[in-house]
């Protein structure tokens, strides 16, 4: 009797599990397959004949490929370094000098970038990106993103600075260390995982952001992918969808490659604490 | 905590703040204020009132909650309405009883099994916005589309997603995409959990029910909070659903989100469009004060 309850739980268990594969999988099937077949349809279908030639006519459109390439490469790398250096410097300070309120300032400010966000903070800031005369400009976006993700930037880099030993610089002081050499030297290279983690983190979010380059670009030469990947219409306006697949698959590639990357190096979990 | 020694001297220290503290200050706090200056006048992104805008005082939200026009399609009211259906099914009743669902079930499991659900659950939630619009868009089609096959599968009818159910495509769209989150949160709120107390649980000859409903979810209390409330945040906020149906057919899945859009950068009526965005924002602000009030009482209570 235990034996076959047993073996009906795990029968159970494999059921409930499967279930829940295909609710997360099903909807991702197609993009999977259509990429790969010369004549594509919105059903899921095995590549019959399979073909690699969508992807030939990705990288022949040059507008694509430089959309891909080019321009989302500019704007997640800039901004990846920009909020990697900033927040790494402003967290060590918060972590370190002795600034008052720092830890509600740190808390706070994620607090209010989550209410001035999304579409009803676009309003505002495409006027400000609009006075600074950087509409239309790979500037004006990575500021934007920048502007946007630093303040939990900051809150994820304070949990990496905080668990350095103070006791590292302490003794670099006694030993007639400069506050800038000893955050070169003694800080940096200890939370070069956190920088890690705070550059996958801003690049992942730049690199499938939508909403800031569709409103404050306009030349079709500056456009990232995110907003590129609506181009490949024909003349008629239907979408074509070989090359849309093929080419949102390139476009996701890097998002998963990153993910495994993290996730094989450091295990993919909550930084800088969803504190309860 | 206690301090030994300062480690950085307040000068230095403020100095390192000072890059990051500029751009908060410009692309976050800034636009805060400026959004409600603009709110208050006719400012337009052509024409005359580009250059000269004029103080219109409360035009702008008398024209928001003009009761006569309040709950039309494609207004204020009638995009709150559907905001408000759109957060509490696909992000407090899909997202999360779909990540508890998701924590719970693999609770005190390992294995590759957990592995993969797990992986592809993370994957929903991290591809681009625009690839994930794109796959549903293919997943509801009415004649090819995945799901209309698996109905065609269990001898249901198909159904017309997109068209005829646009609302609720939107809600399983986005409950499927951020599940994930809620999943990650309560999996690392359930290893908090001492194992000794379910062992406990256990040996008195708790079903697994029991276990969930009088020792599990009492524990995780905070972290169903802190988990609905930065979900709510999230969808409130989200400009996703455009992407699958630009708000359409008729105005039916536009969330207060994707109005604005189109009053700011369709129409370029930045006036009305910054009265939308600072009604956002204040909605924001109710749910932040919430959340903290919340931490504060529980923080009080330990």
């Amino acid at each position: 009797m235990r034996v076959v309850k047993h073996v009906l739980g795990r029968v159970a268990f494999y059921v409930v599990a499967a279930v829940f594969a295909a609710v997360f999988a099903l909807p991702l099937l197609w993009l999977v397959f259509a990429p790969f077949g010369s004549r594509a349809t919105l059903s899921v279908a095995l590549p019959d004949p399979f073909t690699l030639s969508n992807f030939g006519r990705v990288f022949a459109n040059t507008f694509a490929v430089r959309a891909l390439f080019q321009n989302s490469i500019i704007q997640a790398v800039g901004t990846m370094i920009l909020v990697t250096l900033l927040a790494t410097l402003a967290a060590y300070a918060l972590s370190r000098a002795p600034i008052r309120g720092r830890d509600v300032l740190s808390y706070g400010l994620v607090l209010f970038s989550s209410i001035v966000t999304g579409t009803a903070a676009m309003v505002p800031i495409f006027l400000l990106i609009f006075n600074l005369g950087l509409i239309d400009t790979h500037m004006g976006v990575i500021l934007v993103f920048t502007g946007g993700l630093l303040p939990a930037a900051i809150f994820i880099m304070r949990d990496f600075v905080d668990s350095i030993p103070r006791s590292y610089e302490e003794s670099a002081l006694v030993a007639g260390a400069s506050p800038w050499g000893m955050f070169r030297d003694i800080a940096l290279p200890i939370v070069r995982p956190g920088m890690m983690v705070v550059g996958v983190w801003t690049f992942v979010n730049v690199w499938g952001g939508f909403l800031v380059p569709f409103i404050l670009l306009r030349s079709p030469t500056k456009m990232p992918a995110a907003v590129a990947i609506y181009s490949f219409y024909t003349e008629g306006g239907t979408p074509i969808i070989t090359l849309t697949t093929a080419y949102a698959l390139l476009y996701t590639l890097p998002v998963l490659a990153l993910y495994l990357f993290v996730n094989w190096k450091y295990g993919f979990r909550f930084f800088g604490g969803i504190k309860s | 905590m206690h301090q030994r020694r300062t480690i950085l001297p307040l000068r230095t220290g403020l100095l390192f703040l000072g890059p990051a503290a500029l751009f908060i200050g410009a692309f976050i706090l800034l636009p805060f204020f400026w959004i409600a200056g603009v709110s208050f006048t006719n400012r337009t992104l052509t024409g005359a009132t580009a250059a000269n805008p004029q103080f219109v005082g409360l035009q702008n939200y008398l024209k928001l909650f003009d009761l006569s026009t309040f709950m039309n399609p494609g207004q204020f009211g009638s995009s709150l309405v559907i905001t408000g259906q759109f957060v509490f099914w696909s992000a407090i009743v899909g997202q999360a009883v779909l990540g508890l669902l998701l924590a719970w079930f693999f609770y005190r499991r390992s294995g590759w099994v957990k592995e993969s659900v797990q992986t592809l659950a993370i994957v929903a939630w991290i591809i681009p916005d625009v690839v994930v619009a794109f796959a549903w868009n293919a997943f509801l089609d009415y004649d090819g589309g995945t799901l209309n096959w698996l109905f065609g599968l269990v001898g249901l009818h198909k159904v017309d997603w997109l068209l005829a159910m646009p609302l609720l495509s939107i809600v399983l769209f986005n409950a499927w995409r951020g599940a994930a989150f809620s999943m990650l949160l309560f999996s690392s709120a359930l290893g908090s959990i001492p194992p000794s107390y379910l062992e406990t649980a256990d040996v008195a000859g708790a079903g697994p029910w029991q276990r969930l409903k009088d020792i599990i979810l009492p524990l995780i209390r905070t972290h169903i909070v802190t988990d609905l409330i930065l979900i709510t945040l999230w969808t409130f906020n989200t400009f996703g659903p455009f992407l699958l149906t630009g708000g359409g057919p008729a105005f039916k899945t536009e969330v207060v989100s994707v109005l604005t859009y189109r009053m700011a950068f369709k129409y370029f009526d930045f006036g009305t469009g910054s009265a939308l965005g600072m009604v956002m924002m204040l909605i924001n602000l109710g749910f932040a004060l919430v959340y903290l009030g919340l931490l504060r009482r529980q923080g009080s209570s330990r």
